[in-house]
């Protein structure tokens, strides 16, 4: 295959590992946005997604895009309420301190995983694409489903942000993330609004994960590497800037993809790790990050 | 609780972590009235008002607003009860709109256009910054949009927390004269403030308060007569 053909191909990669991890990253970066707590458990919530989008379809048969579609609706619900128990139980009840808050997520992060590991099994198990359309482009045949994930994707970041930017409930997000004190003084539950916040960061990873079981397979351990490049992300893009994540994300995963196509994904991660030292040095607060009140 | 009284303050104590900030404090606010709680830095004033709006928890005592009590509830459920509560430092969500401010305080008590309107005619400079970051407002107005802000609740109880800090003179008269039109529309107002003289002009009575206790409530009229308490509370005459 000649260069060009090579280069759309490592791009059209990218973009979908972007998509996949814009979406986990803007769920981690609300969090620690709204919360101020670092989620080491945010990958688990992603694993959790995809072992639950596998559940489902399975236990539904018939028509793969049967079983694809309630597993895009159910699995990120039970994510979330799984999400929104912890938060309710765990913690809360540490009053969101951020050393305990570290602590009590690497244990979530163990018990979630084990769990999974208990109940799952150590397989790898694929979930069939809703559709298998081949888009034949001249040079090569390319899954229209990995295009439609860039497309959904995009559109529910763009839901997202409608969210967050017009509506009441976003407002109410973003007053308890400038100044909790005073938005309890305006008749915010601000403890209802981290639940919800946990829960949504959550449900976002395990969407993120439903879009991809279907070309990657899911794993119990398969939460590790969203949870890294989803740091990386946030660190580049900013945190708590929905346009510095998109961004970031759209930098880490074509890079990633053309990186490893032509030379290894092992230097593709170098690079991106790399970028993050960068970005720590020269601007602490990321590309979009407004400096710490 | 003598008659009258919107909001009864009894035997409260309050604590920050371990330090204990206010030992059985006492306060009567009238309905209508302003009353102004003077007294020299630390001596527990602001934490008064923050006990009030259940953001700092009340250790011991009573808090009643037309004889409901407070001190039970959830901080996010007092200004529901009609407590408007307007801080020291205005702290606006700065990164946000003045139109965004506005809507904030209208959604505590789901209150609608009309409440709005009302609000913005005290206001009105607050119209032509609409659309603009609320955090870019100049000092002056950004403490009348934390007035504007607290007072989309249509509150029974109004807490001001040094609200003439920083200000220019003009708009020193401007806030006093707020405080005075809200006072006819009756909203009873506790002011908290450092200066007696900012005072004067516009309370009815004044509590001095020193070590987290209220030592005296007196009218103005006597104070303007006698302004020894003055001196003996906040050192200053």
């Amino acid at each position: 295959m000649a260069f060009g053909p090579h280069l759309l191909l490592a791009v059209l990669e990218g973009l979908v590992t972007a998509a996949v991890l814009s979406l986990t990253a803007l769920g981690l970066s609300l969090v620690f946005g709204v919360m101020r707590i670092v989620n080491v458990a945010h990958g688990e919530f992603f694993m959790l997604g995809a072992v639950l989008a596998w559940a489902v379809a399975n236990a539904l048969g018939g028509h793969p895009a049967l079983g694809f579609v309630a597993a895009l609706v159910i699995a990120p619900l039970i994510v979330g309420a799984v999400a929104w128990l912890a938060e309710r139980l765990v913690l809360s009840r540490l009053k969101y301190n951020p050393e305990s808050t570290i602590v009590a997520t690497i244990g979530l992060l163990y018990v979630i995983q084990q769990l999974a590991l208990t109940f799952y099994g150590p397989e790898a198990r694929p979930v069939a694409p809703p559709f298998s359309y081949r888009l034949s482009l001249p040079w090569f045949g390319y899954s229209a489903y990995k295009l439609s994930i860039i497309a959904a994707a995009a559109l529910l970041l763009i839901a997202t942000w409608l969210v967050l930017t017009r509506t009441k409930i976003g407002l109410t997000m973003r007053a308890t993330q400038y100044d909790s004190e005073t938005a309890q003084a305006f008749g915010i539950p601000v403890g209802r609004v981290y639940a919800g916040v946990f829960a949504l960061g959550a449900m976002l990873a395990a969407l993120a994960a439903v879009l991809i079981v279907p070309i990657s397979q899911a794993h119990y351990l398969m939460g590790q590497d969203p949870l890294l490049l989803s740091f990386i992300v946030v660190i580049i893009g900013g945190l708590g800037s929905l346009r510095g994540t998109v961004v970031a994300a759209v930098l880490i995963g074509v890079s990633d993809g053309v990186v490893s196509m032509f030379f290894s994904p092992t230097l593709a991660k170098m690079i991106a790790t790399l970028a993050v030292a960068l970005v720590l040095v020269f601007r602490p607060q990321g590309l979009f990050g407004t400096a710490p009140r | 609780m003598s008659d009258g009284a919107v909001l009864a303050v009894s035997g409260l104590d309050a604590f920050y972590g371990e330090v204990q900030v206010l030992y059985g404090l006492d306060l009567t606010l009238r309905r209508g009235e302003v009353l102004c709680l003077l007294g020299r830095n630390g001596a527990g004033k602001t934490t008064t008002l923050k006990a009030i709006m259940g953001l700092v928890p009340a250790a011991a005592g009573s808090i009643r607003l037309e004889g409901r009590e407070l001190t039970g509830l959830p901080a996010h459920e007092v200004p529901k009860a009609g407590i408007a509560y307007v801080p020291q430092g205005r702290r606006l969500f700065a990164e946000m709109t003045v139109a965004e401010n506005i809507e904030i305080g209208l959604m505590a008590r789901k209150k609608g256009a009309s409440v709005r309107e009302a609000v913005l005619d005290l206001f009105p400079l607050l119209r032509q910054r609409w659309k603009q970051r609320s955090g870019t407002l100049s000092g002056g107005e950004q403490q009348m949009l934390a007035m504007a802000r607290a007072l989309c609740l249509e509150p029974k109880v109004l807490l001001l927390d040094e609200p003439t800090e920083g200000l220019m003179p003009s708009m020193i008269a401007k806030i006093r004269e707020t405080v005075g039109k809200l006072r006819e529309q009756g909203v009873s107002t506790i002011l908290v403030e450092q200066r007696v003289d900012a005072v004067l002009p516009v309370a009815d009575r004044v509590a001095f308060i020193e070590n987290g206790r209220n030592r005296e409530t007196v009218g103005v009229d006597v104070l303007r007569a006698d302004p020894s308490a003055v001196k003996r509370y906040v050192g200053v005459g």
